[in-house]
């Protein structure tokens, strides 16, 4: 077994290959040894939110399975009436490559702030806030659309009430997520362009040391909700 | 057993994170109400958790009176006995027992017995009490409600739970109790998500994973599980929520109601027994691991004698968290499901029995030829074992598909899991509070008083559950308000039931002789000292007694060796705390 030459100068006593692995997990002080206490706790946040997200699909599946009545036609139903045909899906997909690119902004961010080019990192911030406030005021117009057409949680024209019940729960569920994303974007946003992350001044209620780390712990949340909204598009849309 | 000599496993690693800056308290409000301290916030969730707890109490008294004396207590009717059934089951698993074990000692012991200073997020740990506490306030504003609280059962079936049938259906009952757990699920995952990272993340120089005493392990699985099962009852809240308030049908079928026709349908029952039980299953363990964890560290200890089967104590707690969530539906084998369900079901709950067996077997292994101290924590332990076994043997029959199905919604089912996840829990808890409760106040719990509430709690636990379990196989069922002049209930069943009314008050009063002993002994208990019971771990070795901010002075703690050096041969003491460096003696710990 071929050993690893410590940090220190001396000799690790560390094994190599999946025993390394292990040892190195399991080993002292931390487990993941490139994250932070704040990076570690939004992953494991996510993974709980990915089964609180993972339940309300499969819910929805199980409905839409065991409904007696037909499901609507998703195509038809999110079709919006353009230059004099209906167009399917046309909103969904604008929506989704504006969530999509949102996350191309907030990669960006990310970089630009541990470069420390603080006011690059704060526009490309106020950009992904753009771009997620873009994707709910759409998410809005559909909503707003569908309700006149007559959906409502309990009823709708075309078929299995059960349709709107989870269409308004998740989409609506999803739609907080972005919403309360943009707005700690934008809180973020605002300590990178002040310069609360050079300083490292400290946070209003947590009183810790603020941190560029900030922005990509932010950044986890953003790419979560959007890859979320990945599976919503295939599996409530597309199906 | 071999013995390692010094120095084998390594030298200490330089620390790999800087020591962190608390937030210091400047006034009375936020260093003892709003207060970020973990052990402050642990004290708040225990005495929350407890004075709930004794609301449930209460409840269950009620409860018994009923089934001794029907008809004898008149402001008891069915729509009160089905409203103390539901608060008295569900304060005791989620407000009372996961607030306690991971809200309680969950906060207390984590950042001690890792050796940090505090939870990584103090301030999300002080949100997550206070946000425990509205769903505690909520859920109690149910007593208080037009039409009282639900009285759907602690499983909240739908579609009966939210029809006008069942208590507080179509009154307050049900949306305060949904309200209440959504509120307790976004409050627990704040404390869950620091409970996590800080035993991830923050442990002291030298403390592995697998130097962590399995106390820690038990609370820190428990949690992991917590954070995954969870989402599942919140999902299903939500969703109830929606059916009784915005009219939807996510769980309704089309259903008469009162001669009428309601506007639902559709909706599938089943859906929601799933999205329960996902939780449901998960939240027994949720229990059940934080007690194995803690009941390992107290044999140990107090037959000082190093745990038998370290790592495969430590594996069997993993195995066991994630063979709980494949389990579910073997509550739900009489809701109707392919056989081959129940089929795969069955087998993975028998599965479970291994990775179980061999703790069981391990605690035993660990007492054989130890130097047993029967001090009250190990009485405790002890008992926790015999029950612990009782009710894991019922569950053997409940998860085998045919014998279930007879037995199903009888007061076996009853007796089972109060034996299983009531009764040994609780024992646990108790045991821990002994153990601990010198570190909390610097003072130990009376001797006599102790004696006293073991063997009344212990005893009478016996009798109040032991016969429950023929009144199952004689076909009493669960859930009922009285039995009246059922033809197969012999008259022997009745005389039973007074008998078990009559232990339950009892066993009650027993828990008073407790409470008194808490705040009796808080000012008149024998000065305990740093390390009462001459123990091995972190939170015995701190400077001060009780902790104080910051647990550790100015250096943090470094650990040399696991948790488990009792009665080492050679060593000068029959115990070698944690932070006693290598050179000064052996070792029995198992290199990695």
């Amino acid at each position: 077994m071929a050993q690893t030459i410590g940090t220190h100068g001396e000799p690790d006593l560390r094994p190599a290959g999946l025993r390394g692995v292990a040892a190195d997990f399991s080993s002292d002080q931390r487990a993941f040894k490139t994250a932070s206490w704040g990076k570690a706790m939004m992953w494991i946040f996510l993974l709980s939110d990915t089964f609180v997200f993972g339940c309300f699909l499969i819910a929805y599946m199980t409905a839409r399975m065991s409904t007696p009545v037909a499901w609507p036609n998703p195509s038809e139903v999110f079709a919006l009436h353009i230059g004099g045909q209906d167009v399917p899906l046309i909103l969904i997909a604008i929506m989704t490559f504006v969530l999509i690119s949102s996350s191309g902004t907030m990669a960006m961010a990310v970089n630009f702030g541990y470069r420390r080019e603080r006011h690059r990192t704060a526009m490309l911030m106020l950009l992904t806030a753009l771009l997620g406030a873009c994707f709910v005021g759409m998410q809005a117009f559909e909503w707003t659309k569908l309700i006149t057409e007559g959906v409502r949680p309990w009823e709708n024209p075309w078929g299995a009430a059960q349709f709107g019940s989870t269409f308004f729960m998740i989409t609506g569920f999803h739609g907080t997520h972005v919403t309360i994303g943009v707005i700690f974007l934008l809180i973020v946003a605002r300590k990178v362009w002040r310069g609360d992350f050079d300083q490292e001044r400290r946070g209003f209620f947590t009183s810790r040391r603020g941190r560029y780390e900030a922005v990509e712990i932010m950044g986890l949340y953003w790419h979560f909700v959007d890859l979320v909204w990945v599976f919503i598009f295939a599996f409530f849309y597309l199906w | 057993m071999v013995e390692i000599p010094s120095g084998s496993a390594g030298a200490i690693p330089s620390a790999e994170v800087e020591d962190v800056e608390l937030y210091h308290p400047r006034s009375w409000w936020t260093k003892y109400v709003f207060s970020q301290d973990a052990k402050i916030i642990a004290v708040q969730y225990s005495v929350t958790a407890i004075s709930i707890g004794l609301v449930a109490l209460v409840l269950s008294w009620l409860m018994r009176l009923q089934l001794a004396f029907p008809g004898y207590f008149t402001f008891i009717d069915a729509d009160h006995y089905y409203q103390f059934i539901t608060m008295h089951g569900m304060i005791m698993v989620i407000y009372l027992l996961t607030a306690l074990f991971l809200g309680g000692f969950g906060n207390y012991l984590i950042p001690l017995m890792v050796g940090a200073r505090d939870m990584v997020f103090p301030y999300a740990n002080m949100l997550s009490y206070w946000i425990y506490l509205l769903a505690v306030l909520i859920l109690a504003a149910g007593f208080f409600a037009p039409g009282g609280p639900t009285g759907a059962g602690w499983t909240l079936y739908p579609p009966q739970a939210v029809l006008s049938g069942t208590p507080g259906g179509k009154d307050w009952g049900i949306l305060l109790m949904l309200t209440s757990l959504i509120v307790f699920i976004i409050g627990f995952t704040m404390g869950g998500l620091n409970y996590v990272v800080t035993v991830l993340q923050g442990r002291a120089r030298g403390m592995t994973l697998m130097r962590m005493p399995l106390t820690v392990w038990g609370i820190f699985t428990a949690t992991v599980m917590a954070l995954l099962a969870f989402p599942a009852l919140f999902v299903a809240c939500v969703m109830m929520l929606f059916d009784r308030l915005l009219g939807t049908s996510f769980f309704m079928p089309a259903i008469v109601e009162m001669g009428e026709q309601l506007q639902h349908g559709g909706g599938s029952p089943i859906l929601f027994q799933h999205l329960f039980w996902f939780f449901g299953h998960p939240e027994v363990y949720i229990v059940a691991l934080p007690a194995f964890g803690i009941v390992s560290d107290l044999i140990s200890t107090h037959a000082r004698k190093n745990i038998f089967g370290y790592r495969m104590m430590v594996w069997a707690i993993v195995i066991i968290g994630a063979l709980s969530f494949i389990v579910w539906a073997h509550h739900m084998y009489v809701s109707g499901m392919n056989p081959a369900f129940g089929f795969f079901f069955a087998t993975t709950t028998l599965i479970i029995a291994i990775p179980t067996a061999i703790k069981v077997y391990n605690w035993v292994l660990t007492l054989w030829r130890g130097d047993i101290h029967l001090t009250l924590p190990m009485l405790f332990a002890l008992a926790f074992i015999v029950t612990f076994v009782n009710g894991g043997l019922t569950g053997l029959f409940l998860g085998n598909v045919v014998v279930d199905v007879p037995l199903s919604d009888t007061m076996f089912v009853v007796a089972h899991f109060h034996m299983v996840m009531g009764v040994a829990p609780i024992l646990v808890i108790f045991g821990a509070i002994y153990h601990w409760y010198p570190k909390v106040t610097g003072r130990m719990l009376n001797e006599t008083l102790g004696q006293i509430h073991f063997w009344t709690t212990f005893l009478g636990t016996y009798a109040i559950f032991f016969p429950m379990h023929y009144l199952g196989l004689l076909g009493v069922p669960r859930r009922y308000f009285e039995l009246g002049e059922t033809a197969f209930v012999p008259p022997s069943a009745h005389t039973l039931n007074i008998f078990i009314t009559v232990m339950a008050l009892i066993v009650g009063a027993g828990q008073m002789v407790f409470l008194f002993n808490l705040v009796w002994s808080l000012f008149r208990g024998k000065e305990a000292g740093g390390n009462p019971w001459r123990a091995t771990t972190l939170e015995w070795q701190t400077p001060q007694t009780p902790p104080v901010h910051g647990n550790w002075g100015k250096d943090l703690p470094v650990v040399y060796r696991w948790a488990y050096d009792y009665s080492v041969p050679g060593a000068a003491e029959d115990f070698i705390p944690q932070t006693v460096p290598a050179s000064g003696g052996v070792t029995r710990e198992v290199p990695a």
